[in-house]
């Protein structure tokens, strides 16, 4: 009883039993199917790692006080150019870094708009938008041939571990990347000097120009970082999952990105909860389909993971609260 | 005290477009001194601290720190002199703790990586050394404003400032913060901290200051000491022509009732403060002022009297008319006028003209309207009569009265809910922030109003300001009106304690 009332003003109760119900299950349904609940789970890793590092780049732009809804631009033109660059050089390490460099020149772009240029942010990621799906779109041709594409890494005996080993310990260096940097930028942004100073210029530029911090250049920086991480996620959808490039392929990732910042409260472990509900949910929908489990058009099944994050934005986005300055450009007096 | 100068400017002058904001200005400040500059808003205060503080960059003159000749090209040089400045607007991040802010832009770290432990000690160091009270784990948004004053205090001192600026630091005081704010100021003078003062208050320049210099128009017009001045010969040099601190006015003639509260209750809800059965009458031709400390709901009950506010219980009579709750317009239309306490937030929209802000609860009405359309010729016309007629200093009508000092927005305010036929005013705070001047103008207008028959409900958290204007006093206390007396009996101590609530009892049993 004591621990219960103990857990209560912790606020773990509710995500501790939702998480140890969700353990349940998955037990259960791996003794009775194994094998689909392995490729529910391994494909969860997979669908959420775009989204995680779209939400990524979202949150050092947005902890900074520049909204970038731009990062569905970013990812598609990088998601392009890191193909490209695999059709030319056949080198898929120079390749991502093609793509991270097309996600840095975007967050470029966009600093210069929002942060120099001073224009609305909503504008200025609009701008990439439209201007990612145009140049993808104008320049690609079908029938591309390349390399290869990234294969995974298996991390040794963990990877022998039922279950765990498989879904965790046997996948491609950009998914263990995006885990990794998950961890990184939490303790960066809150545990370190740059961290403090991001967020108080996304909180208070003021303050901070006051006390003698650039907020230009914190602004510029975290937005050229943030893209490049948007960089990755497009090299990840070209490079690592599918191999090829099609037209508008990020397919509002970057958008359910955003939403999964605003559910994990701008924090990267947050956003990375997000990102994996989501990821579960659009791996069920894939998963659905395959069993034909439904007898109802997959296009209604395809919408599951989309209204997931409609009911969760809707249910717990109102609590959160962005920061202070985000979205105002800052003006010395 | 051996007579150092800390810090001295010599012929400093800036330029603003259009005004000459610092006009030589040669200024000194000695080690553990107190100096208050004094001068009405616009008199090129804030600019020379600006300057100082390394904000702007000045057009001539030069500064010294200790002697030595220095230049301050931003607020990174001015805290390496060893200059803190307190904002009037603070430069604190709500959502960070009491420690992040102190450290914001000097962390302590490793490596990059902050060391909050190391600089939560340091912090209680400080606190310890000069008797500065604060948690250092607190989010600073949930603290009262007094208390994030301190921690702004706190963050100059972690950078071992020893020349302290506070602007207009008791602006958004209550009395009490302002007492608190005061002995802190002496402690710290106390350790040789030295202190630059700006305010338009005398009582307080009279009050703290070792030597006070006089600003106005970007000119030093004069320096002085507490003790060598009176209130009077200051407010005089402040302004440039006679003022007059006290308000002329007759006895009032007051005649019916115009105006009644009865029984009105609004319960507490988060974040609010609590109406607890208050009954007031106001009669034509008297001012009824209501003191009381800030927070003690006279923001809800003059929010609930002017229709802005559902309330739980109690009934308005206006001129003996039962008024309906929730109906501003009704209000108004009855002859009610309200000069509300946050004037830019709810007395104006700031991005409309001036023209439309004159007509806000009058626009849907004849000569205004012509069928569906504005008439914008009678609107101008009325404008400009009320711009001359209230002295509303604009270059246009036409500009956003965003654009007005803070004593010309307050006038547009009053010559819109003025210029209608008014039984009952109801003013909220009219002179906060406000400059000398426009004080007196503003008192000068309330007592005209009083003696052409119109009754006023003021409220202040000025006791000076309800004891000069008011004909009777009303107290509150913590939602409840817990005495109202008459103005010319009443003194500046038993308001006090009434304010504070601690005579409560005392006076049931004087009434007995």
């Amino acid at each position: 009883m004591n621990f219960i009332t103990h857990l209560r003003t912790k606020k773990l109760l509710v995500p501790l039993s939702l998480g140890l119900i969700g353990l349940i299950v998955v037990i259960v349904s791996f003794i009775n199917n194994p094998q689909s609940t392995q490729a529910v789970l391994g494909s969860t890793i997979r669908q959420s790692t775009p989204i995680i590092l779209g939400a990524l780049c979202g949150i050092m732009c947005e902890r900074a006080g520049v909204v970038n809804i731009g990062i569905e631009g970013q990812m598609l033109l990088s998601a392009f150019i890191g193909f490209m660059a695999n059709v030319w050089t056949g080198n898929l390490f120079i390749s991502v870094l093609a793509g991270m460099a097309t996600g840095a020149l975007l967050g470029l772009l966009l600093a210069f708009m929002s942060v120099t240029l001073k224009l609305d942010q909503i504008i200025g990621g609009t701008v990439i938008n439209i201007l990612a799906l145009g140049l993808t779109g104008y320049f690609y041709t079908a029938g591309l041939t390349t390399a290869g594409k990234i294969q995974p890494l298996t991390l040794g005996f963990l990877a022998k571990i039922p279950l765990v080993g498989p879904i965790l310990f046997r996948n491609p260096p950009i998914t263990y990347t995006a885990i990794i940097l998950v961890f990184v930028l939490q303790f960066v942004l809150f545990k370190t000097t740059w961290g403090l100073r991001t967020r108080a210029v996304g909180e208070h530029p003021r303050a901070a120009d006051t006390l003698g911090i650039n907020v230009f250049t914190t602004r510029y920086i975290n937005v050229i970082l943030g893209g490049a991480i948007a960089g990755l996620a497009g090299a990840f959808l070209t490079l690592e999952a599918v191999g090829s490039f099609e037209r508008a392929m990020t397919n509002g990732r970057g958008f359910v990105a955003l939403a999964v910042m605003i559910f994990g409260k701008w924090t990267p472990l947050g956003a990375w909860g997000a990102a994996l509900l989501f990821g579960f949910a659009n791996a069920m929908q894939t998963q659905f389909q395959f069993m034909g489990t439904f007898n109802i058009p997959h296009q209604f099944i395809g919408m599951l993971p989309y209204l997931l994050t409609i009911i969760v934005l809707a249910g717990f986005g109102g609590r959160a609260r962005p920061p202070a300055a985000d979205g105002s450009p800052y003006e010395k007096e | 005290m051996a007579n150092k100068h800390v810090l001295e400017t010599k012929n400093v002058a800036k330029r603003f477009p259009g005004v000459l904001a610092n006009d030589q200005i040669s200024m000194y400040l000695n080690e553990g001194e107190i100096l208050a500059i004094l001068g009405e808003n616009g008199a090129g205060k804030t600019t020379l601290l600006n300057i100082i503080y390394g904000l702007y960059d000045q057009d001539e003159g030069e500064i010294f720190i200790n002697g030595e000749k220095t230049t301050i090209n931003n607020s990174h040089d001015a805290i390496n002199q060893g200059i803190g400045m307190v904002h009037q607007h603070f430069m604190l991040v709500p959502v960070f703790s009491v420690t992040e802010n102190i450290i914001l832009g000097s962390e302590v770290s490793e490596a990059g990586i902050l060391d909050l432990n190391k600089a939560r000690r340091k912090i209680l160091e400080l606190t310890d050394a000069y008797g500065l009270e604060v948690n250092p784990d607190a989010i600073v948004e949930d603290l009262p404003v007094g208390v994030q004053q301190r921690v702004e205090i706190l963050k100059a001192l972690f950078r071992k400032a020893r020349i302290l600026i506070l602007d207009e630091p008791t602006a958004v005081l209550t009395p009490q913060e302002i007492e608190e704010l005061f002995w802190v100021m002496r402690e710290l003078k106390s350790k040789g901290v030295s202190i630059i003062f700006i305010t338009h208050k005398l009582k307080e320049v009279m009050e703290i200051a070792d030597r006070i210099m006089v600003m106005r128009r970007g000119k030093v017009v004069g320096e002085t000491r507490p003790s060598e001045t009176n209130k009077n010969e200051l407010a005089n040099m402040m302004v440039g022509r006679e003022v007059l601190l006290r308000v002329e006015k007759e006895l009032a003639q007051p005649e019916e009732p115009v105006f009644e509260i009865n029984d009105l209750v609004i319960h507490k809800s988060e974040g609010r403060n609590s109406v607890d059965h208050v009954s007031l009458t106001v009669r034509a031709g008297e001012i009824l002022g209501i003191a009381g400390v800030q927070g003690n709901g006279q923001t809800e009950l003059v929010e609930a009297i002017t229709g802005l506010r559902p309330v739980d219980g109690g009934t308005i009579l206006l001129d003996g008319k039962k008024m309906p709750t929730e109906n501003p317009r009704a209000l108004t239309e009855n002859g009610m006028a309200h000069i509300p306490e946050d004037r830019q937030k709810h007395g104006l929209v700031l991005s409309y003209p001036l023209t439309d802000n004159l007509i806000l609860c009058s626009y849907y009405k004849s000569p205004f309207v012509k069928g569906l359309t504005r008439n914008n010729d009678a609107i101008e016309a009325y404008s400009e009569k009320l711009i001359e007629d209230f002295d509303i200093r604009t270059p246009s009508p036409f500009i956003p009265a965003s654009n007005l000092s803070g004593g010309n927005q307050q006038k547009l305010i009053v010559a819109r809910e003025l210029s209608r036929d008014v039984k009952i005013l109801i003013a909220n705070q009219p002179t906060r922030g406000l400059d000398v001047g426009s004080i007196e103008y503003i008192h000068r207008t309330l007592i005209e109003m009083r003696d052409r028959g119109v009754g006023i409900l003021l409220v202040s958290a000025e006791l000076d300001e309800i004891m000069s204007l008011s004909d009777r006093i009303a107290v509150i206390y913590e939602g409840e009106i817990v005495a109202t007396l008459d103005a010319k009996d009443a003194t500046r101590e038993e308001l006090g304690l009434l304010m504070a609530g601690s005579k409560k009892e005392r006076s049931i049993e004087a009434e007995v």
